[in-house]
């Protein structure tokens, strides 16, 4: 492209900008966890001496890592029971479709679309009769069933990737539909199946209806934690930015190491 | 011919069998609930008058629909999901076309600018309602005075636009994302030839690059209608909905009437409302990814 | 080893008839080859003889046993895929000894397996490394060792040649032939081209539209085609087809009218065919003579010189006739020219398409290659593999 040296700088200094905008409220949130509470209400400024005194504060806070270990036990757990269910459905649905199988994936995919408030009162009686209320279990089964659409959908546009002729020659060779997965189908789509785990995993880790609504202290993940803020405390900044940045610290890092790939589950093969 | 559907006896069952337990559980899911949801909503029941349930016919809904606050909630979704999908599509689309320029620093820049999609909801929220739009000690707030413009205390002068705003930011990097990807696969080979053939940057954008993101829009639109439609967690932590109803929406309204005033029939009623909402868009949705599922 | 029966197979695919009632019989070690236009249903009809697909009627037996409900496994067969399929994440050792390993052989064994068939495809100095480093021609030979491994019965092909280019299809066209000798096996290998078919096959099996057109030698196939389809797609360049009229029908054959005026007598068998029928007289280019005397004349269009020969395309009142001729004839382009040929080298085609019989057989039309003839008369016993 023939863009002068002029242009260059201009189009860089825009798209800078624009980047620091979005980017804002994140780096905002990072420094003032570095912050005193004095300074983290005073004018706004860039230079400051950090202190780790808010983290102290917040892992001083007995019950912050109970909060951690319920979000890693039902993002993961869900992930991994969503990928052990979807992984077979998904691979009769690339490599044995039937006439039925287009509608039944429209139809999952139409189970995602239903709104989780239209059913909260019944899973919410459930819950409560099966003793499920505020349990680490019950969420993972939520969230499980929450992504399994989106899961089996990902993983389907994954699999169509594959060549069935490796599958085919698979069969020959003696593999069973087990050996056949287990052997060829995994190893193979493996960058695929990490993306849609890693998809479920921060949709899960994000999750605030269910979590907010069924879990109130021994299973309460991380978005519930952080929404205790919302009350009198949460006047204390420097705090509130400290427990949020650990609270998506992790995800942001797998979020940035993943994007591309999820992408391309995400948008079903329409974007190459 | 190759590609077709292997023999239909022993394929089918072998597919029956391998999708068996994604498909039960998917109908536990659905109709359990839906069933329960459905009859709840024709009976008088509330948790905190236990014993007192009976039959109530349509009078939920009558109840429901004559109430104001419905209509109101559900204005509020529809204009929530629609400023948010304008929003972070058209912005999405520019920002995309930015972000495909040759400029310094791009790749970092680009990971940057998507990063807010993996902010939990709760915190976006609380990060923006206090550290941002905070009347006092907010960072716009001083921007604003930097200007000597006085302060503007969001959340009480234009609470649906401040959540629409948290909203946006959340989802406009998805987008971005989408269509991003949806870039790179563009043909540099057609830009040129529209170059040649003597099309300037606003005609190449218009005629070659926006047709070819179309799928990626349509994704795009389809994937933030479902996670849109059912906004929660951003108005719990900041507004509760008000003041007022200003930030009712239905998800919200039936969270109201469901846990906070324990009627149970009368949020049963708003849920089968909402699911109908949502079916109705959801046959749009599914003709959208129908047509991607062609290939 | 292993012979082939197929009865009336029919496949079903929702409401499209893709195999119409095939009947077929694959012999004891023969290289048997499918071949026709895309479509045809070749492809299919190997897979379902591989397990891959099921017939939706018909049924299937290997040895005299019925094997439509053996899983693609049991069935002793093993296939090479036109994108040879090869497991993008083994070495090509472990490409090859995946069946073994599936089969629970020990690693020891699984080795030997393996690099006597590496010994064979000499792929000794690759066996460590992955597909993507390997050339196209590599991959394909590791394809096949994957099925040389299996110790098969029948191997099959599915157009294992249609990736490779042209110099390296015909190198390994050799070596597929000399490897059906080497391990004198039963194969069977479906390929669009007419020219791998002659070349390799002991039996041709020449399909179109789900139906099998004719079944045969190559060389029977070349010279008493059983209908119009098979003498225009066996044979390079084309066979030219030329409208005729009947004009008197005897013992010793049809005497046609031919276009320009002349008259030829073509020693067909003529019960069915009557004076003033209309026919349609077949002549490869190759059986074309250019003769000032001749009774066919056209104006030559293009000549495409390829050193060792040269074909005319010459223009007709009835379309464009191909000549193969010498290569060292002197034609000019637009230039007007005489030609003829043997009666005895014509086909005639009725109506329907169908090839009015020849009263002469061509004496190599019967001819199954040589040595493979040797080899079934001899029939010895082949060591059985330990597997």
């Amino acid at each position: 492209m023939n863009t002068s040296r002029l242009q260059r700088f201009i189009l860089a200094v825009l798209a800078w900008s624009i980047t620091f905008v979005i980017f804002f409220p994140i780096l905002w949130m990072i420094l003032t966890g570095f912050k005193t509470e004095a300074q983290a209400i005073a004018d706004p400024t860039l230079f400051f001496t950090p202190t780790l005194d808010s983290y102290a504060a917040v892992q001083g806070r007995a019950d912050y890592f109970r909060f951690a270990y319920n979000s890693v036990y039902v993002a993961f757990g869900s992930t991994l029971l969503a990928l052990m269910i979807g992984i077979p459905a998904a691979y009769s649905m690339a490599f044995l479709p039937t006439k039925r199988t287009k509608g039944t994936m429209l139809w999952m995919l139409s189970t995602k679309m239903l709104p989780p408030v239209g059913v909260l009162v019944p899973i919410y009686l459930i819950f409560r009769d099966l003793g499920m209320l505020d349990t680490r279990i019950g969420l993972t089964v939520i969230y499980t069933l929450m992504n399994l659409p989106i899961v089996i959908w990902m993983l389907y546009t994954f699999f169509k990737d594959l060549p069935k002729d490796i599958l085919e020659a698979g069969r020959m060779d003696g593999a069973n539909t087990r050996q056949e997965m287990l052997y060829l189908l995994i190893p193979l789509t493996l960058p695929g199946i990490a993306s849609t785990g890693l998809l479920s995993v921060i949709l899960s880790w994000n999750e605030a209806f269910w979590s907010l609504n069924l879990t109130s202290s021994r299973a309460a993940p991380l978005t519930a934690y952080i929404a205790s803020f919302s009350s009198p405390e949460g006047l204390f900044w420097a705090k509130l930015s400290a427990a949020s940045t650990m609270a998506v610290a992790p995800i942001l890092i797998f979020g940035w190491l993943t994007q591309k790939q999820m992408v391309r589950g995400l948008t079903f093969g329409a974007v190459k | 011919m190759r590609t077709r559907t292997s023999g239909r006896t022993v394929g089918g069952l072998r597919s029956l069998s391998l999708q068996a337990p994604a498909v039960t559980l998917l109908l536990i899911w659905m109709l359990i609930p839906l069933g329960m949801t459905l009859w709840f909503s024709f009976q008088r029941y509330n948790l905190l008058m236990p014993g007192m349930e009976q039959f109530a016919g349509l009078e939920n809904y009558r109840y429901l629909l004559s109430d104001p606050a419905l209509w109101r909630a559900m204005g509020n979704t529809l204009v929530l999901v629609g400023s948010v999908l304008a929003i972070s599509v058209i912005g999405g689309t520019l920002l995309a076309v930015l972000y495909q320029q040759d400029f310094f620093g791009r790749g970092v820049a680009r990971v940057l600018a998507i990063s807010p999609f993996f902010i939990m909801p709760t915190v976006s929220a609380l990060v923006w309602q206090n550290m941002m739009m905070h009347p006092v000690n907010g960072v716009l707030a001083w921007f604003l005075g930097l200007f000597g413009l006085p302060a503007i205390d969001w959340f009480s002068s234009f609470p649906l636009l401040s959540i629409i705003i948290i909203v946006a930011w959340q989802w406009l990097p998805f987008a971005l994302l989408i269509l991003l990807t949806a870039m790179q696969s563009l043909d540099e080979d057609q830009v040129e030839a529209a170059r040649m053939d003597g099309a300037g940057p606003v005609a190449v954008f218009f005629f070659i690059t926006l047709p070819h993101l179309k799928r990626a829009i349509s994704v795009v639109i389809m994937i933030q209608m479902i996670f849109l439609l059912t906004i929660f967690a951003e108005i719990y932590v900041t507004t509760s909905g008000g003041p007022g109803l200003a930030t009712t929406n239905l998800a919200y309204l039936i969270y109201i009437r469901a846990l906070l005033e324990f009627d149970v029939g009368g949020a049963s009623a708003g849920g089968v409302i909402a699911i109908i909402l949502a079916n109705i868009v959801a046959i749009f949705l599914i003709r959208m990814v129908a047509k991607n599922l062609e290939d | 080893m292993a012979t082939l029966q197929i009865k009336q197979v029919v496949k079903r695919f929702d409401d499209t008839e893709v195999l119409k009632g095939i009947d077929l019989e694959v012999n004891d070690r023969e290289f048997v080859v499918f071949v026709g236009p895309s479509g045809c249903g070749k492809s299919t009809l190997l897979r379902i003889i591989a397990g891959l697909e099921s017939a939706t009627t018909g049924d299937l037996l290997i040895d005299g046993e019925r094997i439509n409900e053996v899983g693609p496994a049991d069935r002793g067969l093993a296939m090479v895929f036109q994108s040879y399929a090869l497991y993008p994440h083994m070495t090509v050792e472990d490409n090859m000894g995946f069946s073994l390993r599936l089969a629970g052989v020990g690693k020891q064994a699984r080795r030997e397996k393996v690099l006597e068939a590496a010994r064979i495809l000499q792929l000794e100095p690759l066996l460590d490394r992955k597909p993507k480093a390997l050339s196209g021609g590599q991959r394909q030979r590791v394809a096949i060792g994957r099925a040389i491994v299996r110790n098969p019965s029948i191997f099959l092909f599915d157009e294992p040649l249609s990736n490779l280019d042209a110099a390296l299809r015909v190198q390994m066209r050799i070596e597929l032939a000399r490897l059906h000798e080497e391990l004198d096996a039963t194969m069977i290998y479906v390929t669009h081209d007419q020219i791998e078919a002659m070349t390799m096959a002991d039996k041709i099996v020449v399909l179109q539209g789900g139906e099998v057109e004719q079944v045969g030698s190559p060389m029977e196939l070349y010279h008493h085609p059983c209908n119009r389809f098979v003498a225009g797609f066996i044979g390079s360049p084309k066979m030219n087809f030329l409208p005729v009229t009947a004009q008197a029908v005897s013992t010793s054959g049809v005497r046609v009218a031919l276009p320009g005026g002349g008259t030829s007598e073509v020693a067909v068998n003529g019960e069915g065919a009557q004076a003033g029928d209309a026919l349609e007289l077949g002549i490869r280019p190759e059986h074309l003579l250019l003769d000032d005397q001749g009774p066919l004349s056209g104006q030559i269009k293009v000549i495409e010189r390829l050193g060792g020969q040269t074909s005319l395309y010459v223009e007709m009142d009835d379309g464009i006739i191909t000549i193969t001729a010498d290569g060292d004839v002197t034609y000019r382009v637009n230039e007007q020219v005489n030609f003829g040929f043997e009666p005895s080298r014509a086909h005639l085609f009725d109506g329907q398409g169908l090839a009015l019989a020849s009263l002469q057989r061509h004496p190599l039309s019967g001819l199954v290659r040589q040595d493979s003839r040797e080899r079934v008369e001899n029939s010895r016993e082949r060591p059985e593999g330990g597997a």
